[in-house]
């Protein structure tokens, strides 16, 4: 029974590629470097390639990479001001990443990085250490203002405190398990519904009329994770230039 | 980090005896169940000995990306979009530049034809002027000759007229004299030319 077509989890193993071992650690490639290699590339080829002409009016592929730019540019001035735009290589880097790993994951038989809490998590703490280093870097003590809202009246402010400390520790988790969770659920949403198209199939004429629902639905959830796959990056990206702005500017 | 699989694992005695594996839904539930036991019983994304590699090659590519935005990518679109921007406000300028010429250029064009309509006008009011001023000249000097010839002949006239008369006394004077002649024998001229003179002298 153990039927690698109709399993929803088995899209999320990984296998050792090249067996690596540095200092007792387990670092071997596997098809989830593999495909961080290729996202890497895949980025580098849409950004890099696409913009080699430099043209003053852009061709297609100058366009893409131009309205990448400009997107995140916009999103990232809009939340952190002219300031934050020195964030940009890597608030780029981890919309592009985060996009170009969940659109590879729609492609069958690929893998989906971002479909494994640790890389979620990973991304998320970056985030989070670099808006608390920084933020103490800028503003010193006064980054601690974050946490105390001005004009909040005083006897409330010990509540507000313990709140807003609370959601500032919060905030790497929601990111990482937004992300995480949303990849996840969607591809194993995906692989159930295909793996009742598969198993209704194999009864015979009245299973090929039952199949039709699950590949109808097989169909228009495809189209909705590929909108889940453009917005959980967005996601990610827009709370990302919130959280920096909170360190370029923690008076509220 | 078990409980998705103790859960399948649950599930399963109760659904695979029951529907004897062909409803689909049910069959699927088994798979996962099975499939995760293939994996030792982790869930992949829980499994705790994948997470050395994935950090360690997270790490790797995502410094690698974040030097290529860095120093490739973002300069290189950047320089792009600055490029557009500036080529963009130079050509307005430049417009800008081109119509405060032409609107230069229709001002003096108008102040020109409103000169040059102003000194076409001024050369006809003089031509009209000066021609209505010689028209006067000539009328005034024919008028002058006419005037001078009409007196001349009226000069003339007059002298014909005065001759005539003169005549007329000289031939009354001599057509007296030999009238009374023929009647009354010599008389004086005096006396002729006195009685015509108190003839003409009543009749006036």
């Amino acid at each position: 029974m153990a039927d690698v077509r109709t399993d929803p989890i088995h899209q999320f193993g990984i296998q050792k590629l090249v067996d690596i071992n540095i200092d007792g650690y387990d670092v071997s490639f596997t098809n989830s470097s593999l495909f961080m290699v290729l996202t890497l590339a895949a980025i580098a080829l849409v950004l890099l390639w696409g913009s080699s002409s430099r043209a003053v009016v852009p061709g297609r592929a100058q366009a893409v990479a131009e309205l990448s730019y400009e997107f995140v540019a916009n999103t990232l001035r809009n939340a952190a001001g002219e300031a934050g735009m020195r964030f940009m290589p890597l608030v780029f880097s981890l919309f592009m990443f985060v996009l170009m790993a969940n659109i590879f994951g729609m492609v069958p038989y690929f893998f989906t990085v971002t479909s494994h809490i640790v890389v979620t998590a990973a991304l998320a703490l970056l985030v989070i250490f670099t808006v608390t280093i920084y933020g103490f870097y800028k503003n010193g003590t006064h980054f601690l203002k974050l946490f105390v809202p001005s004009d909040v009246p005083a006897p409330i402010v010990p509540l507000v405190t313990l709140i807003e400390i609370i959601s500032f520790l919060s905030r790497p988790l929601s990111l990482a398990v937004r992300l995480f969770a949303n990849m996840l659920a969607g591809h194993i949403t995906l692989k159930v519904f295909a793996g009742f198209v598969v198993t209704l199939t194999s009864l015979g004429a009245f299973g090929f009329l039952g199949a039709l629902l699950p590949l109808i639905m097989v169909v228009a959830l495809t189209a909705l994770e590929f909108l889940v796959a453009f917005l959980q990056a967005y996601v990610f990206t827009i709370l990302t230039c919130m959280y920096l702005n909170d360190a370029l500017h923690p008076g509220h | 980090m078990t409980w998705f699989i103790s859960q399948a694992n649950a599930q399963e005695p109760a659904i695979v005896p029951a529907e004897g594996g062909h409803a689909p839904t049910e069959a699927t539930g088994a798979t996962v169940a099975h499939e995760g036991g293939g994996h030792g019983g982790t869930f992949p994304p829980f499994d705790p000995s994948t997470f050395p590699s994935q950090l360690f090659w997270l790490a790797l590519v995502f410094i690698a990306l974040y030097v290529l935005m860095a120093k490739k990518v973002i300069p290189q679109i950047g320089g792009i979009l600055e490029m557009r921007a500036a080529k963009i406000a130079g050509d307005l300028v430049e417009a800008e530049k081109a119509k405060a010429e032409t609107d230069a250029a229709i001002v003096s064009y108008e102040a020109a034809l409103a000169a040059a309509r102003n000194k076409a006008n001024a050369i006809a009011h003089d031509t009209r002027s000066k021609v209505a001023h010689e028209i006067d000249g000539r009328r005034h000097a024919a008028e002058a000759q006419l005037t001078a010839k009409l007196a001349d002949t009226e000069k003339h006239i007059a002298d014909v007229k005065n001759m005539a008369l003169d005549h007329v006394s000289a031939i009354a004077t001599e057509t007296t004299e030999a009238v009374v002649e023929a009647l009354i024998g010599r008389v004086g001229r005096d006396e002729a030319a006195a009685a015509v003179a108190a003839v003409s002298a009543g009749k006036h």
